[in-house]
């Protein structure tokens, strides 16, 4: 038995499709005014890969000043706004829209059968929105960028600094409107356009995970919206909303913004662990252990996160009371990710499991995910909060799940749908590689910083004690190495767009719909529309089709 | 709103050609499934509206429960009477606009045009009144910011309409917070106005479109979803003119 | 080899000498949470073990090669409930001991002697009742509960010292307050640790903890020369505040004498307990401070007075008693243990009424 599942048509033979979504149409302005969800997936794609390695190339100055305890290499000015833009480029560019805008658009509509969003239009609005606010950031940062650090605490971020706020705020404020328009889409489309058969509970998983990330991103960004425009008010004209002389209450910002930035959290990782349902479930040959219980953690997920957002402030002077129900909540949210984790490493129980990159970036996920998560509750638990706020403890969790949980899953998702996006496989060994050097860059980049968050070092310092100098080398070493980590897929992926072996239809025999058609699909995805009787990740209604398929193909090459 | 009559020009299958109404996008199966996404994309649209809305109303409530007494005196500052006056024309405009509504439902392009001209004037007329409280406020010195005026609160004598409400006189550390609550009068009557004039723009876009017959020939989806924002704009303007204008009026 | 192993070779021993999981433990609330931290990182690590293990052994029975065909299995209710009742139940003791930990944090024992930290951009000053004022340090005895109470003259800043396991913001416009005992002597690091703009990394400093008997010798050399409550009573005399809190039986205003920790009922009826934060709020919003009985004539102070001001005006008024006069003497001995409630009588070169 081959431990490799995958399964390419003849190569001597194969020839991508000539009629594709890439090919049907030419020029400029085919991609530009596109309304196909799967070219508005590849703009996307190209456009946040942009904007990933410019937040990365502000994480590489971050720990370069921080190889040294003196403040060394960049003014403390210039240091804080490098923190700024890296948080916020990573966060409202980069993770926000990560796997929804492009993983998503492009096969959200494949996954349940149909041709298309249920506004295309506004898909690509959306689009333009997340352009227009990503070039809007650049601009601040080149024209002399913005030092609040990505919270715009105020009173600082409104009275005490005198760089780009405002224009920042603007670009938060449309990229804002780009995701609530990619989750409207989502929910009214999973809603109304599902092919006839298709339930809810035979919906793939990453389905289920998009949808409670779409709810969050429809309801919480509005509440950012607000705060961003009072924060502008408060800046212009000095209406005092925030402002303790004229009886404002400069914590009711910090309420408002993170009854968004929290939710938001959630917004960056379900479409991640989406992904990772889909791809443990395609290695190991088996549908994902306790469906309904993934599904139903997706959505327990969504709603508890709108109930926790004052565990950001537990030090801030709110009442001890507030604090208790916070820091409970909290707990309860955690249940739902332990549920996760648990329900796909049983997934692999029994099943046939074969270890191409995907997996292992899913198993990298897995780990990684684990410690972030409970760290998580570290700081959810209100006692320790108080000595791990505020210091490099948190910095290392949400790097542990962000970088570690979703950008993982964002790669696993990249490399599984890469051939049906492109037609081409990337090159296996390579890529297994690149995994394993990104997953060790990571843990001593971000490892070390748990330590130095305990020993009480605070974050957003630009000079240190030097008795913590060892560890923040240690970090930026893995730094580097994690950036070569990153840099290896772009290189490689290009270089299977034309020298990768043909994919075919299904190359890892996967039961999605997504992967009953050519690849890459057609404009309208399928020729004819699905049929869907079969529940999901029903490997045994697979093996039916691929051999009445052999069956058929027995019969023509006897004819 | 992607839900243009227009036929997107696409290369139809063999298997895929079909009978099927003008206003069908390709990417649905029926009218009946295009109508019934549309509108609970809208529906969903104006769910985002009311956090947004949301997230100022819940500032307005905490303010005024710390500041109360500021409160009374700033909103007494206000104009009930343009007030009210402006609830009845919107109000009033959201009736001709369900009347332009059942016009193209109906398929009266005269009365839908009439409509929703009336439509758009009770708006203008509106934004116009808002336009002169503003005016007004400005001229007063209460426009937050730096040029701010405490002066009709820590002396209503100066003041009419202090003291035509029987306003007291505010200690000045209370007074001082007035200025938190025209904040968020401007605010919030500001994005409902900023709607609104949005809502009118497409209003003149509609009107031009359903001059040349394009609401009432049976796709009447984009008019109905305007109905809805039309009638969310005005809902807004339910809650904010008791919360401003009629804190604690006798 | 040889050019390159120094190097390394003296990283490592830097390192080696230096190295420390946790800082050290300098107060009494630390061994608790490090208890709780402790805790923490176990049940962390078993629930990694687990998954760690539950990875690689499925990864190794079920390899392809080894199980090439799969069986379909749709979930199991009872490892559902297992793994939800189980992690709930980790997280709800830990919710639990945590919650009590925070309590303790901040809830300051009634017998806590008071120091007032003012954060500014970008620095701390600390000022001690007796009139010892410290900027970027903080001299603490051992063995005596501390309260801190602390506020900002600008932005957010958050007084953090990492070897006692507390943290507290600075806010403007209100008090907080934290509190720790501290145990063993010695100079431990300060940081603000919320982000406040240019220099926030330089905004450190140090926390000495001295013996109780190095803790006196540090008061009597420190001190300004007047303690914070009679630069209080300057305050009062020279803003005018006696002209209506006055102890005359036809004063405008309430007597203040005893006032702090009183039980007041104000003019809308509700009560109100006379802490720092009231008589803070009562200087600068006084209009909806209002004792019951008296007129809401008192004007605010907002803009007149400084922080570090109101701070005096509030020591002024915890500390009296009777007649307005500061009873308070110079060394503030009767802080220490020792003179708990003894007062002694007023010394010379104090300010009369």
């Amino acid at each position: 038995m081959s431990d490799t599942i995958v399964s390419l048509p003849d190569q001597t033979t194969a020839r991508i499709p000539k009629d594709n979504y890439l090919t049907r149409e030419n020029g400029l302005l085919s991609w530009l005014l596109t309304r196909d969800h799967k070219r508005i997936g590849i703009l996307y794609l190209i456009s946040i890969t942009f904007f990933f390695f410019i937040g990365g190339a502000l994480a590489g100055l971050i720990r370069l000043e921080l190889l040294t305890p003196q403040s060394d290499l960049m003014a403390s000015d210039t240091y804080n706004k490098v923190f700024t833009m890296h948080g916020v480029i990573m966060i409202f560019f980069f993770l926000v829209p990560s796997v929804p805008a492009t993983l998503g658009n492009f096969f959200l509509p494949m996954m349940i059968g149909a041709k298309d969003f249920a506004l295309p239009k506004m898909n690509l609005a959306s689009w333009y929105l997340y352009m227009a606010g990503g070039l809007l950031a650049l601009y601040t940062m080149i024209t002399g960028g913005v030092d609040t650090g990505w919270t715009f605490t105020t009173p600082l971020s409104t009275h005490y600094v005198n760089t780009n706020v405002l224009t920042t705020g603007l670009a938060i404020f449309i990229a804002g409107f780009s995701s609530i328009f990619t989750g409207l889409n989502f929910i009214v489309t999973i809603h109304k356009m599902r092919v006839p058969g298709l339930t809810w509970f035979r919906l793939p998983l990453f389905v289920w995970a998009n949808y409670a990330a779409s709810i969050l991103m429809v309801l919480g960004t509005p509440v950012l919206a607000v705060a961003i425009v009072l924060v502008a008010l408060e800046r212009t004209i000095g209406i005092g909303v925030f402002d303790p002389t004229k009886g404002g209450d400069p914590l009711l910002f910090q309420h408002l913004f993170w009854f968004y930035s929290h939710p938001a959290v959630y917004i960056m990782i379900l479409p991640g662990m989406g992904v990772i349902s889909e791809v443990i479930s395609t290695f190991s040959r088996k549908r994902v252990f306790g469906y309904t219980a993934v599904a139903f953690s997706s959505v327990a997920i969504a709603v508890f996160g709108f109930f926790v957002w004052a565990h950001h402030m537990f030090i801030m002077g709110v009442s001890n009371y507030a604090v208790l129900v916070f820091s409970l909540l909290t707990m309860l949210v955690a249940v739902p990710s332990a549920i996760k984790i648990f329900n796909w490493a049983f997934t692999l129980y029994k099943g046939s499991i074969t270890f191409e990159t995907p997996l292992i970036y899913a198993f990298g996920f897995m780990g990684l995910f684990t410690i972030g998560g409970m760290t998580g509750v570290f700081l959810g638990t209100a006692g320790t909060d108080i000595h791990l706020t505020e210091t490099y403890f948190i910095v290392a969790h949400f790097h542990f799940v962000m970088v570690g949980g979703m950008l993982m899953a964002f790669l696993a998702g990249i490399h599984f749908w890469w051939p049906k996006m492109t037609g081409r496989m990337y090159p296996e060994k390579l890529s297994q590689m690149a995994a394993v050097v990104t997953f060790i860059g990571f843990n001593l980049t971000f490892f070390p910083q748990f330590i130095l968050g305990m020993l009480g070092m605070p974050r957003r310092y630009a000079s240190y004690p030097p008795e913590f100098q060892i560890l923040n080398v240690f970090s930026s070493a893995g730094a580097t190495i994690l950036g070569i980590g990153y840099l290896l897929p772009v290189l490689y992926l290009t270089w299977s767009l034309k020298y990768g072996a043909i994919a075919g239809d299904n190359p890892w025999q996967a039961t999605g719909l997504e992967w009953q058609c050519q690849s890459p699909p057609l404009t309208e995805n399928f020729p004819e529309t699905p049929v869907m009787d079969h529940e999901a990740y029903d490997y045994e209604w697979l093996e039916k089709q691929q051999e009445a398929r052999r069956k058929e193909a027995e019969v023509t090459s006897v004819e | 709103m992607s839900n243009s009559p227009a036929i997107t020009p696409e290369t139809h299958t063999a298997t895929e050609h079909h009978e099927h109404p003008p206003f069908l996008l390709h990417h649905f199966n029926s009218m009946e499934q295009q109508n019934d996404t549309s509108s609970f994309a809208m529906w969903l649209f104006l769910l985002t509206e009311v956090m947004f809305f949301g997230g100022m109303f819940v500032v307005y409530m905490i303010y005024r429960n710390w500041y109360y007494a500021a409160f009374v005196a700033a909103s007494r500052q206000l104009n009930v009477a343009m007030g009210g006056i402006n609830s009845v024309i919107l109000i009033t405009s959201s009736f001709t606009m369900t009347l332009g509504v059942w016009s193209a439902q109906t398929k009266r392009k005269g009365a839908l045009i009439l409509f929703l001209i009336l439509t758009f004037i009770l708006g203008f007329v509106f934004l116009g009144i808002k336009g002169m409280e503003y005016k007004e406020k400005f001229e007063k010195h209460h426009v937050p910011g730096e040029h701010y005026s405490l002066q009709s609160f820590i002396n209503p004598a100066s003041d009419a309409e202090a003291m035509a409400t029987g306003t007291k006189a505010l200690p000045l550390d209370e007074a001082v917070h007035t200025e938190l609550f025209f904040s968020l009068y401007f605010a919030m009557t500001g994005m409902h106005a900023l709607h609104m004039i949005i809502g009118m723009g497409l209003l003149l876009f509609i009107i031009f479109r359903a001059r040349s017959g394009a609401y009432t020939t049976g796709h009447t989806a984009f008019v109905e979803y305007f109905g809805l924002y039309w009638h969310f704009v005005d809902i807004i303007w339910i809650f904010l003119f008791p919360l401003l204008y009629l804190i604690n009026r006798h | 080899m040889d050019r390159i192993s120094p190097v390394i070779w003296q990283y490592l021993v830097k390192w080696m000498t230096n190295f420390a999981l946790f800082p050290p433990e300098a107060s009494k609330i630390a061994p608790q949470m490090d208890a709780l931290l402790f805790f923490l990182v176990l049940v962390s690590l078993i629930g990694l073990t687990v998954v760690i293990l539950l990875v690689t052994s499925f990864s190794i029975l079920y390899r392809r090669k080894r199980h090439p065909v799969a069986v379909q299995i749709e979930g199991s209710t009872l490892l559902e409930a297992t793994w939800t009742i189980i992690p709930l139940g980790l997280f709800l003791m830990m919710f639990v001991w945590g919650a009590l930990i925070y309590f303790r944090v901040f809830t300051p024992p009634a017998n806590a002697m008071n120091i007032y930290v003012v954060g500014k951009q970008w620095m701390w000053k600390a000022e001690h009742p007796g009139g010892q004022h410290e900027i970027n340090s903080l001299h603490v005895p051992a063995g005596r509960a501390v309260q801190l109470t602390l506020i900002s003259q600008d932005v957010f800043h958050s007084f953090s010292i990492p070897a006692f396991r507390v943290k507290r913001e600075a806010i403007p416009g209100r008090y907080t307050t934290v509190w720790f005992e501290a145990t063993t002597p010695g100079t431990y690091h300060l940081f603000c640790t919320q982000y406040c703009g240019t220099a926030h990394s330089q905004m450190i400093g140090d926390v000495v903890v001295m013996t109780p008997e190095g803790y006196k010798h540090w008061l009597a050399e420190s001190t300004s020369g007047v303690s914070l409550a009679q630069n209080g009573e300057r305050l009062f005399a020279s803003l005018s505040c006696n002209a209506c809190h006055n102890a005359r039986p036809d004063a405008r205003g309430p007597s203040l004498a005893n006032v702090y920790g009183s039980k007041l009922t104000l003019s809308t009826g509700q009560t109100a307990t006379a802490d720092e934060a009231y008589l803070r709020e009562s200087i600068l919003n006084p209009s909806q401070h209002i004792t019951q009985g008296y007129a809401p004539i008192m004007p605010t102070y907002q803009g007149q007075i400084s922080e570090e001001g109101v701070i005096a005006l509030v020591e002024y008024i915890k500390n009296l008693d009777s007649n307005y006069r500061v009873q308070q003497t110079l060394n503030t001995t009767d802080l220490l243990p020792e003179s708990e409630g003894k007062k002694v009588p007023a010394a010379q070169g104090m300010v009369k009424q």
